[in-house]
Protein backbone atom coordinates (compact mmCIF):
# COMPACT_ATOMS: atom_id res chain seq x y z
CA UNK A 1 0.00 0.00 0.00
CA UNK A 2 1.13 3.51 -0.79
CA UNK A 3 1.09 6.75 1.11
CA UNK A 4 -1.79 8.92 0.00
CA UNK A 5 -0.66 11.77 2.19
CA UNK A 6 2.83 12.68 3.31
CA UNK A 7 3.17 15.19 6.13
CA UNK A 8 6.65 16.65 6.43
CA UNK A 9 7.83 18.52 9.50
CA UNK A 10 4.53 20.35 9.95
CA UNK A 11 4.45 23.07 12.61
CA UNK A 12 1.66 25.49 13.32
CA UNK A 13 0.77 28.06 15.90
CA UNK A 14 -2.55 29.87 16.30
CA UNK A 15 -2.55 33.60 16.90
CA UNK A 16 -4.12 33.21 20.35
CA UNK A 17 -1.42 30.68 21.18
CA UNK A 18 -3.79 27.78 21.92
CA UNK A 19 -3.39 24.49 20.09
CA UNK A 20 -0.37 23.96 17.92
CA UNK A 21 1.64 21.39 16.04
CA UNK A 22 5.36 20.85 16.43
CA UNK A 23 7.40 19.15 13.76
CA UNK A 24 4.87 16.47 12.81
CA UNK A 25 5.96 14.05 10.09
CA UNK A 26 3.91 11.04 9.03
CA UNK A 27 2.67 9.19 6.00
CA UNK A 28 -1.01 8.27 5.70
CA UNK A 29 -1.97 5.13 3.82
CA UNK A 30 -4.54 4.87 1.10
CA UNK A 31 -7.72 2.83 1.67
CA UNK A 32 -7.23 2.53 5.40
CA UNK A 33 -8.56 4.11 8.55
CA UNK A 34 -5.88 6.17 10.25
CA UNK A 35 -6.80 7.24 13.75
CA UNK A 36 -5.38 10.35 15.42
CA UNK A 37 -5.83 10.11 19.18
CA UNK A 38 -4.62 11.65 22.39
CA UNK A 39 -5.76 14.12 25.05
CA UNK A 40 -7.56 17.34 24.14
CA UNK A 41 -5.39 20.14 22.84
CA UNK A 42 -2.94 17.71 21.30
CA UNK A 43 -3.24 19.04 17.77
CA UNK A 44 -5.42 16.35 16.21
CA UNK A 45 -8.16 18.67 14.98
CA UNK A 46 -5.58 21.21 13.89
CA UNK A 47 -3.91 18.59 11.74
CA UNK A 48 -7.26 17.61 10.19
CA UNK A 49 -8.03 21.23 9.43
CA UNK A 50 -4.67 21.60 7.71
CA UNK A 51 -5.46 18.74 5.37
CA UNK A 52 -8.39 20.56 3.73
CA UNK A 53 -7.02 24.03 4.43
CA UNK A 54 -9.99 24.85 6.65
CA UNK A 55 -7.44 26.52 8.87
CA UNK A 56 -7.41 29.30 6.30
CA UNK A 57 -10.48 30.58 8.14
CA UNK A 58 -8.58 30.82 11.42
CA UNK A 59 -5.93 33.29 12.44
CA UNK A 60 -2.60 31.56 12.32
CA UNK A 61 0.59 33.05 13.65
CA UNK A 62 3.14 30.83 12.01
CA UNK A 63 3.28 27.61 10.07
CA UNK A 64 6.03 25.59 8.49
CA UNK A 65 6.44 22.27 6.73
CA UNK A 66 4.72 20.57 3.83
CA UNK A 67 1.70 18.36 3.28
CA UNK A 68 1.89 16.30 0.12
CA UNK A 69 -1.34 14.80 -1.20
CA UNK A 70 -0.64 12.74 -4.30
CA UNK A 71 2.81 14.32 -4.24
CA UNK A 72 1.53 17.89 -4.41
CA UNK A 73 2.17 20.33 -1.61
CA UNK A 74 -1.30 21.53 -0.67
CA UNK A 75 0.03 24.22 1.66
CA UNK A 76 1.43 25.99 -1.37
CA UNK A 77 -0.16 29.39 -2.00
CA UNK A 78 -1.01 28.32 -5.55
CA UNK A 79 -3.18 25.41 -4.42
CA UNK A 80 -6.78 25.51 -5.65
CA UNK A 81 -8.39 25.23 -2.21
CA UNK A 82 -11.89 24.73 -3.61
CA UNK A 83 -10.77 21.69 -5.58
CA UNK A 84 -8.79 20.51 -2.56
CA UNK A 85 -11.87 20.66 -0.31
CA UNK A 86 -13.87 18.65 -2.83
CA UNK A 87 -11.13 16.07 -2.79
CA UNK A 88 -10.72 16.10 1.00
CA UNK A 89 -14.13 16.00 2.70
CA UNK A 90 -14.80 16.66 6.36
CA UNK A 91 -17.34 15.56 8.95
CA UNK A 92 -17.50 17.62 12.13
CA UNK A 93 -18.00 16.71 15.77
CA UNK A 94 -21.47 18.15 15.98
CA UNK A 95 -23.79 17.29 13.11
CA UNK A 96 -24.48 20.55 11.31
CA UNK A 97 -27.25 20.04 8.77
CA UNK A 98 -27.49 23.10 6.55
CA UNK A 99 -30.88 24.84 6.85
CA UNK A 100 -32.44 23.01 3.92
CA UNK A 101 -33.94 19.64 3.04
CA UNK A 102 -32.14 16.31 3.35
CA UNK A 103 -31.79 16.08 -0.41
CA UNK A 104 -30.49 19.65 -0.73
CA UNK A 105 -27.94 18.96 2.00
CA UNK A 106 -26.56 16.07 -0.01
CA UNK A 107 -26.59 17.90 -3.35
CA UNK A 108 -25.26 21.20 -1.97
CA UNK A 109 -21.61 20.54 -2.78
CA UNK A 110 -22.34 18.97 -6.15
CA UNK A 111 -24.49 21.87 -7.26
CA UNK A 112 -21.74 24.28 -6.25
CA UNK A 113 -19.41 22.21 -8.38
CA UNK A 114 -21.73 22.91 -11.31
CA UNK A 115 -23.71 19.66 -11.51
CA UNK A 116 -27.21 20.51 -12.71
CA UNK A 117 -28.51 17.28 -14.22
CA UNK A 118 -31.28 15.97 -12.01
CA UNK A 119 -30.53 12.32 -12.84
CA UNK A 120 -26.92 12.72 -11.71
CA UNK A 121 -27.99 14.48 -8.53
CA UNK A 122 -30.63 11.87 -7.70
CA UNK A 123 -28.12 9.14 -8.31
CA UNK A 124 -25.59 10.82 -6.00
CA UNK A 125 -28.22 11.26 -3.29
CA UNK A 126 -29.15 7.60 -3.29
CA UNK A 127 -25.60 6.31 -3.60
CA UNK A 128 -24.14 8.45 -0.82
CA UNK A 129 -27.06 8.00 1.57
CA UNK A 130 -26.74 4.25 1.08
CA UNK A 131 -22.99 4.30 1.67
CA UNK A 132 -23.47 6.24 4.89
CA UNK A 133 -26.11 3.72 6.01
CA UNK A 134 -29.03 6.14 6.38
CA UNK A 135 -30.90 5.62 3.09
CA UNK A 136 -33.55 3.29 4.48
CA UNK A 137 -34.38 5.72 7.26
CA UNK A 138 -34.75 8.84 5.09
CA UNK A 139 -35.64 7.70 1.58
CA UNK A 140 -39.33 8.51 2.03
CA UNK A 141 -38.78 12.02 3.31
CA UNK A 142 -35.89 13.42 1.33
CA UNK A 143 -37.63 16.79 1.08
CA UNK A 144 -38.06 17.21 4.81
CA UNK A 145 -35.78 19.64 6.59
CA UNK A 146 -32.61 17.83 7.64
CA UNK A 147 -32.86 19.36 11.11
CA UNK A 148 -35.95 17.22 11.78
CA UNK A 149 -33.84 14.05 11.86
CA UNK A 150 -32.34 12.56 15.00
CA UNK A 151 -28.75 13.42 15.86
CA UNK A 152 -27.44 10.10 14.60
CA UNK A 153 -29.32 10.39 11.32
CA UNK A 154 -28.17 13.98 10.90
CA UNK A 155 -24.56 12.93 11.29
CA UNK A 156 -24.92 10.19 8.69
CA UNK A 157 -26.56 12.68 6.31
CA UNK A 158 -23.56 14.95 6.94
CA UNK A 159 -21.32 12.02 6.01
CA UNK A 160 -23.40 11.41 2.88
CA UNK A 161 -23.06 15.09 2.01
CA UNK A 162 -19.29 14.60 1.95
CA UNK A 163 -19.44 11.30 0.05
CA UNK A 164 -21.65 12.86 -2.62
CA UNK A 165 -18.70 14.91 -3.80
CA UNK A 166 -16.77 11.66 -4.38
CA UNK A 167 -13.75 12.82 -2.41
CA UNK A 168 -10.59 10.76 -2.12
CA UNK A 169 -9.98 11.48 1.53
CA UNK A 170 -12.54 11.78 4.33
CA UNK A 171 -11.66 13.56 7.57
CA UNK A 172 -13.81 12.86 10.61
CA UNK A 173 -13.39 14.99 13.74
CA UNK A 174 -15.00 13.07 16.63
CA UNK A 175 -18.02 12.34 14.45
CA UNK A 176 -19.78 10.24 17.06
CA UNK A 177 -19.14 12.36 20.15
CA UNK A 178 -22.80 13.33 20.45
CA UNK A 179 -24.32 10.04 19.36
CA UNK A 180 -25.80 7.07 21.21
CA UNK A 181 -24.05 3.68 20.96
CA UNK A 182 -26.36 2.35 18.25
CA UNK A 183 -25.84 5.37 15.98
CA UNK A 184 -22.12 5.20 16.75
CA UNK A 185 -22.09 1.57 15.65
CA UNK A 186 -23.81 2.50 12.39
CA UNK A 187 -21.31 5.25 11.65
CA UNK A 188 -18.37 2.95 12.43
CA UNK A 189 -19.83 0.22 10.21
CA UNK A 190 -20.18 2.77 7.42
CA UNK A 191 -16.51 3.70 7.85
CA UNK A 192 -15.45 0.07 7.45
CA UNK A 193 -17.36 -0.03 4.20
CA UNK A 194 -16.03 3.34 3.05
CA UNK A 195 -12.36 2.57 3.53
CA UNK A 196 -12.48 0.22 0.56
CA UNK A 197 -12.81 3.28 -1.64
CA UNK A 198 -11.53 6.15 0.42
CA UNK A 199 -8.65 7.17 2.62
CA UNK A 200 -10.09 7.86 6.06
CA UNK A 201 -8.61 9.90 8.86
CA UNK A 202 -10.55 9.75 12.08
CA UNK A 203 -10.22 11.57 15.37
CA UNK A 204 -12.12 9.15 17.63
CA UNK A 205 -14.06 10.23 20.67
CA UNK A 206 -12.71 7.44 22.86
CA UNK A 207 -9.77 5.05 23.05
CA UNK A 208 -12.20 2.17 22.60
CA UNK A 209 -13.34 3.62 19.30
CA UNK A 210 -9.72 4.21 18.32
CA UNK A 211 -8.88 0.57 19.02
CA UNK A 212 -12.02 -0.69 17.22
CA UNK A 213 -11.53 1.24 14.01
CA UNK A 214 -7.81 1.86 13.56
CA UNK A 215 -5.79 0.25 10.81
CA UNK A 216 -3.11 2.74 11.74
CA UNK A 217 -2.98 4.87 14.84
CA UNK A 218 -1.08 8.02 15.75
CA UNK A 219 -0.78 9.26 19.32
CA UNK A 220 -0.57 13.03 19.73
CA UNK A 221 0.47 14.81 22.89
CA UNK A 222 0.74 18.59 23.14
CA UNK A 223 1.25 19.08 19.44
CA UNK A 224 3.80 16.34 18.99
CA UNK A 225 3.45 12.99 17.32
CA UNK A 226 4.59 10.57 20.01
CA UNK A 227 3.97 7.24 18.37
CA UNK A 228 2.63 6.05 15.05
CA UNK A 229 2.11 2.54 13.80
CA UNK A 230 -0.31 -0.24 12.97
CA UNK A 231 -3.39 -0.10 15.16
CA UNK A 232 -3.21 -3.68 16.37
CA UNK A 233 0.32 -3.47 17.71
CA UNK A 234 0.08 0.10 18.97
CA UNK A 235 -2.92 -0.62 21.17
CA UNK A 236 -1.56 -3.92 22.49
CA UNK A 237 2.17 -3.30 22.80
CA UNK A 238 2.87 0.43 22.61
CA UNK A 239 6.55 1.25 22.27
CA UNK A 240 6.49 4.60 24.05
CA UNK A 241 5.92 4.97 27.78
CA UNK A 242 3.65 8.00 27.23
CA UNK A 243 1.45 6.09 24.80
CA UNK A 244 1.15 3.20 27.19
CA UNK A 245 0.26 5.51 30.09
CA UNK A 246 -2.46 7.15 28.02
CA UNK A 247 -3.95 3.91 26.75
CA UNK A 248 -3.93 2.45 30.24
CA UNK A 249 -5.76 5.51 31.46
CA UNK A 250 -2.99 6.73 33.70
CA UNK A 251 -3.48 10.30 32.47
CA UNK A 252 -5.61 12.30 30.10
CA UNK B 1 -38.46 43.75 63.31
CA UNK B 2 -38.90 44.90 59.73
CA UNK B 3 -37.23 41.82 58.25
CA UNK B 4 -39.42 39.62 60.38
CA UNK B 5 -42.51 41.38 59.10
CA UNK B 6 -41.33 41.10 55.53
CA UNK B 7 -40.42 37.46 55.73
CA UNK B 8 -43.73 36.51 57.28
CA UNK B 9 -45.54 38.33 54.54
CA UNK B 10 -43.23 37.50 51.71
CA UNK B 11 -46.06 36.24 49.55
CA UNK B 12 -47.89 39.53 49.96
CA UNK B 13 -44.69 41.40 49.18
CA UNK B 14 -44.11 39.33 46.09
CA UNK B 15 -47.65 39.89 44.90
CA UNK B 16 -47.30 43.63 45.49
CA UNK B 17 -44.05 43.74 43.60
CA UNK B 18 -45.46 41.72 40.77
CA UNK B 19 -48.49 44.00 40.47
CA UNK B 20 -46.22 47.03 40.45
CA UNK B 21 -44.12 45.64 37.60
CA UNK B 22 -47.24 44.68 35.65
CA UNK B 23 -48.57 48.20 36.09
CA UNK B 24 -45.32 49.64 34.72
CA UNK B 25 -45.52 47.34 31.72
CA UNK B 26 -49.11 48.36 31.01
CA UNK B 27 -48.13 52.02 31.30
CA UNK B 28 -45.68 51.67 28.44
CA UNK B 29 -48.55 50.55 26.23
CA UNK B 30 -50.83 53.43 27.22
CA UNK B 31 -49.16 56.28 25.26
CA UNK B 32 -49.22 54.45 21.94
CA UNK B 33 -52.78 53.16 22.36
CA UNK B 34 -53.87 56.56 23.63
CA UNK B 35 -52.32 58.37 20.68
CA UNK B 36 -53.90 56.05 18.14
CA UNK B 37 -57.35 56.25 19.70
CA UNK B 38 -57.16 60.04 20.05
CA UNK B 39 -56.07 60.60 16.46
CA UNK B 40 -58.61 58.10 15.18
CA UNK B 41 -61.32 59.88 17.14
CA UNK B 42 -60.31 63.38 16.03
CA UNK B 43 -59.41 62.66 12.43
CA UNK B 44 -61.57 59.69 11.49
CA UNK B 45 -64.36 61.90 10.21
CA UNK B 46 -62.05 63.60 7.71
CA UNK B 47 -61.15 60.37 5.96
CA UNK B 48 -62.99 59.89 2.70
CA UNK B 49 -62.18 58.83 -0.84
CA UNK B 50 -61.86 62.48 -1.89
CA UNK B 51 -59.50 63.18 1.02
CA UNK B 52 -57.14 60.42 -0.09
CA UNK B 53 -57.33 61.10 -3.82
CA UNK B 54 -57.88 64.84 -4.06
CA UNK B 55 -55.69 67.92 -4.13
CA UNK B 56 -55.89 70.50 -1.36
CA UNK B 57 -57.73 73.73 -2.17
CA UNK B 58 -58.98 76.90 -0.50
CA UNK B 59 -55.47 77.51 0.89
CA UNK B 60 -55.39 73.86 2.05
CA UNK B 61 -58.40 74.38 4.29
CA UNK B 62 -60.38 71.94 2.17
CA UNK B 63 -59.87 69.11 -0.27
CA UNK B 64 -57.53 66.14 -0.05
CA UNK B 65 -53.91 65.33 0.59
CA UNK B 66 -53.03 63.17 -2.43
CA UNK B 67 -49.82 65.04 -3.33
CA UNK B 68 -48.51 64.61 0.21
CA UNK B 69 -49.29 60.87 0.20
CA UNK B 70 -47.67 60.34 -3.19
CA UNK B 71 -44.73 62.50 -2.15
CA UNK B 72 -44.08 60.46 0.97
CA UNK B 73 -44.33 57.30 -1.11
CA UNK B 74 -41.77 58.66 -3.59
CA UNK B 75 -39.44 59.75 -0.80
CA UNK B 76 -39.66 56.34 0.88
CA UNK B 77 -38.94 54.52 -2.37
CA UNK B 78 -36.11 56.92 -3.17
CA UNK B 79 -34.61 56.38 0.25
CA UNK B 80 -34.87 52.61 -0.20
CA UNK B 81 -33.11 52.74 -3.58
CA UNK B 82 -30.02 54.35 -2.04
CA UNK B 83 -29.93 53.08 1.53
CA UNK B 84 -30.91 49.41 1.11
CA UNK B 85 -28.15 48.21 -1.24
CA UNK B 86 -25.54 50.38 0.44
CA UNK B 87 -26.61 49.39 3.94
CA UNK B 88 -26.77 45.66 3.24
CA UNK B 89 -23.44 45.71 1.40
CA UNK B 90 -21.84 47.53 4.33
CA UNK B 91 -23.33 45.03 6.78
CA UNK B 92 -22.03 42.09 4.73
CA UNK B 93 -18.59 43.65 4.70
CA UNK B 94 -18.61 44.25 8.45
CA UNK B 95 -20.01 40.86 9.38
CA UNK B 96 -18.37 38.58 6.84
CA UNK B 97 -15.16 40.14 5.60
CA UNK B 98 -13.85 42.81 7.95
CA UNK B 99 -11.18 41.84 10.42
CA UNK B 100 -11.32 43.32 13.88
CA UNK B 101 -8.82 46.14 13.56
CA UNK B 102 -8.47 49.93 13.88
CA UNK B 103 -10.07 50.51 10.51
CA UNK B 104 -13.27 48.54 11.19
CA UNK B 105 -13.48 50.01 14.67
CA UNK B 106 -13.42 53.43 13.05
CA UNK B 107 -16.23 52.42 10.68
CA UNK B 108 -18.32 51.15 13.58
CA UNK B 109 -17.69 54.33 15.54
CA UNK B 110 -18.82 56.34 12.53
CA UNK B 111 -22.03 54.32 12.24
CA UNK B 112 -22.86 54.69 15.92
CA UNK B 113 -22.28 58.43 15.73
CA UNK B 114 -24.30 58.70 12.54
CA UNK B 115 -27.24 57.21 14.45
CA UNK B 116 -26.90 59.85 17.15
CA UNK B 117 -26.95 62.94 14.96
CA UNK B 118 -30.14 65.04 15.27
CA UNK B 119 -32.24 64.81 12.12
CA UNK B 120 -32.23 68.56 11.51
CA UNK B 121 -28.46 68.40 11.17
CA UNK B 122 -28.89 65.86 8.39
CA UNK B 123 -31.24 68.35 6.78
CA UNK B 124 -28.61 71.08 6.85
CA UNK B 125 -25.96 68.68 5.58
CA UNK B 126 -28.25 67.60 2.73
CA UNK B 127 -28.91 71.23 1.87
CA UNK B 128 -25.19 71.93 1.71
CA UNK B 129 -24.12 68.81 -0.17
CA UNK B 130 -26.98 67.69 -2.38
CA UNK B 131 -29.07 70.81 -2.94
CA UNK B 132 -26.33 73.42 -3.29
CA UNK B 133 -22.97 71.77 -3.97
CA UNK B 134 -24.19 68.97 -6.25
CA UNK B 135 -26.89 71.31 -7.61
CA UNK B 136 -29.74 68.79 -7.30
CA UNK B 137 -31.92 71.66 -6.11
CA UNK B 138 -34.77 71.23 -3.68
CA UNK B 139 -35.84 67.88 -5.04
CA UNK B 140 -37.01 64.35 -4.34
CA UNK B 141 -33.49 63.22 -5.20
CA UNK B 142 -31.79 65.48 -2.66
CA UNK B 143 -34.35 64.65 0.02
CA UNK B 144 -34.09 60.90 -0.62
CA UNK B 145 -30.30 61.02 -0.40
CA UNK B 146 -30.51 62.98 2.84
CA UNK B 147 -33.01 60.51 4.30
CA UNK B 148 -30.80 57.66 3.11
CA UNK B 149 -27.84 58.89 5.12
CA UNK B 150 -30.08 59.14 8.16
CA UNK B 151 -31.49 55.63 7.60
CA UNK B 152 -28.17 53.90 6.89
CA UNK B 153 -27.06 53.32 10.48
CA UNK B 154 -30.36 51.59 11.32
CA UNK B 155 -30.16 49.34 8.27
CA UNK B 156 -26.47 48.56 8.71
CA UNK B 157 -26.67 47.68 12.37
CA UNK B 158 -29.81 45.52 12.15
CA UNK B 159 -28.53 43.79 9.02
CA UNK B 160 -25.15 43.13 10.58
CA UNK B 161 -26.83 41.73 13.67
CA UNK B 162 -29.01 39.41 11.56
CA UNK B 163 -25.99 38.20 9.59
CA UNK B 164 -24.01 37.54 12.75
CA UNK B 165 -26.92 35.56 14.22
CA UNK B 166 -26.52 32.93 11.48
CA UNK B 167 -24.49 30.15 13.13
CA UNK B 168 -20.79 30.16 12.29
CA UNK B 169 -20.94 26.38 11.78
CA UNK B 170 -23.03 26.85 8.60
CA UNK B 171 -20.23 28.90 7.09
CA UNK B 172 -17.54 26.39 8.06
CA UNK B 173 -19.55 23.47 6.67
CA UNK B 174 -20.34 25.29 3.44
CA UNK B 175 -16.68 26.22 2.90
CA UNK B 176 -15.62 22.65 3.69
CA UNK B 177 -17.96 21.43 0.94
CA UNK B 178 -16.11 23.49 -1.63
CA UNK B 179 -18.08 26.73 -1.54
CA UNK B 180 -16.37 30.06 -1.90
CA UNK B 181 -16.95 32.70 0.73
CA UNK B 182 -19.31 34.60 -1.55
CA UNK B 183 -21.28 31.45 -2.47
CA UNK B 184 -21.63 30.73 1.23
CA UNK B 185 -22.93 34.22 1.90
CA UNK B 186 -25.34 34.10 -1.01
CA UNK B 187 -26.73 30.61 -0.57
CA UNK B 188 -26.74 30.25 3.20
CA UNK B 189 -26.00 33.35 5.22
CA UNK B 190 -28.04 35.95 3.33
CA UNK B 191 -30.94 33.55 2.88
CA UNK B 192 -31.11 32.90 6.61
CA UNK B 193 -30.55 36.52 7.58
CA UNK B 194 -32.98 37.98 5.04
CA UNK B 195 -36.07 38.23 7.30
CA UNK B 196 -34.05 40.05 9.95
CA UNK B 197 -32.52 42.33 7.34
CA UNK B 198 -35.95 43.12 5.86
CA UNK B 199 -37.29 43.96 9.30
CA UNK B 200 -34.45 46.41 9.82
CA UNK B 201 -34.94 47.90 6.37
CA UNK B 202 -38.65 48.46 6.95
CA UNK B 203 -38.12 49.96 10.39
CA UNK B 204 -35.46 52.28 8.97
CA UNK B 205 -37.64 53.36 6.05
CA UNK B 206 -40.58 53.82 8.36
CA UNK B 207 -38.56 56.36 10.32
CA UNK B 208 -37.54 58.08 7.12
CA UNK B 209 -41.17 58.27 5.98
CA UNK B 210 -42.17 60.09 9.14
CA UNK B 211 -39.28 62.57 9.31
CA UNK B 212 -39.76 66.29 8.69
CA UNK B 213 -36.48 67.97 9.49
CA UNK B 214 -34.24 66.26 6.90
CA UNK B 215 -36.61 67.08 4.03
CA UNK B 216 -37.42 70.57 5.25
CA UNK B 217 -34.54 72.21 3.33
CA UNK B 218 -33.89 69.52 0.78
CA UNK B 219 -37.09 68.51 -0.96
CA UNK B 220 -40.33 69.44 0.75
CA UNK B 221 -42.70 71.94 -0.80
CA UNK B 222 -45.30 74.01 0.99
CA UNK B 223 -47.85 73.51 -1.75
CA UNK B 224 -47.70 72.20 -5.31
CA UNK B 225 -50.61 72.29 -7.73
CA UNK B 226 -49.48 69.06 -9.45
CA UNK B 227 -47.69 65.85 -8.67
CA UNK B 228 -43.89 65.77 -9.08
CA UNK B 229 -42.87 64.73 -12.60
CA UNK B 230 -39.22 63.80 -12.05
CA UNK B 231 -36.73 63.14 -9.24
CA UNK B 232 -35.54 66.72 -9.66
CA UNK B 233 -38.92 68.15 -8.67
CA UNK B 234 -39.74 69.19 -5.15
CA UNK B 235 -42.61 67.36 -3.52
CA UNK B 236 -45.17 67.66 -0.80
CA UNK B 237 -44.86 65.09 1.97
CA UNK B 238 -47.15 63.96 4.77
CA UNK B 239 -45.04 64.94 7.81
CA UNK B 240 -44.15 68.34 6.38
CA UNK B 241 -47.71 68.94 5.23
CA UNK B 242 -48.88 68.14 8.73
CA UNK B 243 -46.44 70.66 10.13
CA UNK B 244 -47.61 73.28 7.63
CA UNK B 245 -51.32 72.87 8.21
CA UNK B 246 -50.86 72.72 11.97
CA UNK B 247 -48.76 75.87 12.33
CA UNK B 248 -48.70 77.93 9.16
CA UNK B 249 -52.32 78.07 8.04
CA UNK B 250 -54.76 80.18 10.09
CA UNK B 251 -58.31 78.89 10.64
CA UNK B 252 -57.36 75.39 9.59
CA UNK B 253 -60.17 72.86 10.21
CA UNK B 254 -58.98 70.51 12.93
CA UNK B 255 -60.36 67.37 11.25
CA UNK B 256 -58.06 67.84 8.29
CA UNK B 257 -55.05 68.15 10.59
CA UNK B 258 -55.92 64.99 12.44
CA UNK B 259 -57.01 63.27 9.27
CA UNK B 260 -53.55 63.92 7.81
CA UNK B 261 -51.95 62.65 11.00
CA UNK B 262 -54.10 59.55 10.79
CA UNK B 263 -53.03 58.82 7.21
CA UNK B 264 -49.35 59.22 8.18
CA UNK B 265 -49.88 56.98 11.18
CA UNK B 266 -51.56 54.29 9.09
CA UNK B 267 -48.74 54.52 6.53
CA UNK B 268 -46.08 54.00 9.18
CA UNK B 269 -47.96 51.39 11.21
CA UNK B 270 -48.66 49.36 8.06
CA UNK B 271 -44.94 49.16 7.39
CA UNK B 272 -44.43 48.17 11.00
CA UNK B 273 -47.05 45.45 10.67
CA UNK B 274 -45.39 44.07 7.55
CA UNK B 275 -42.09 43.91 9.42
CA UNK B 276 -43.73 42.08 12.32
CA UNK B 277 -45.38 39.55 10.01
CA UNK B 278 -42.12 38.87 8.17
CA UNK B 279 -40.30 38.38 11.46
CA UNK B 280 -42.79 36.03 13.05
CA UNK B 281 -43.16 33.96 9.89
CA UNK B 282 -39.41 33.61 9.56
CA UNK B 283 -39.08 32.64 13.20
CA UNK B 284 -41.62 29.87 12.74
CA UNK B 285 -39.83 28.55 9.68
CA UNK B 286 -36.28 28.90 10.99
CA UNK B 287 -34.26 25.70 11.19
CA UNK B 288 -31.71 26.65 13.83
Amino acid sequence: MTNKILIENLSLQYSDGTESLRGVSMGIRQNAVTVLFGPAGGGKSTLLRCLNRLNDLTEIKASAGRILIDEENILDAKTDVIALRRKVGMVFARPVPLPMSIRENVTYGLELAGEKRKSKLDEAVERSLKLSAVWDEVKDRLNDPAIALSGGQQQRVCLARVIALQPEIILLDEPTSGLDPISTGKVEAALLELKKEYTIILVPHSIQQAARTADYAAFFLQGELIEYGEGKSLFTVPKQKKTEDYIMGRFG
Amino acid sequence: MMTKFLSRNRHTVQRLGFSFITLMAVMTVLPIVGTIIYILFQGGSAISWDFITGFPHDGMRAGGILPAIIGTLYLTIGTAIFSVPLGIAAAIYLSEYAKDNQWTRLIRLAIINLAGIPSVVYGLFGLGLFVLFLKFGTSILAASLTLSIMTLPVIISTAEESLRAVPQAFRTVSISLGATRWQTIRKIVLKEALPGILTGVILGLERAAGETAPILFTGAAFFLPRLPQSPFDATMALPYHLFVISTQVPEMPIQIQYGTALVLLVFVLTMNLIATVIRSRARARRQW
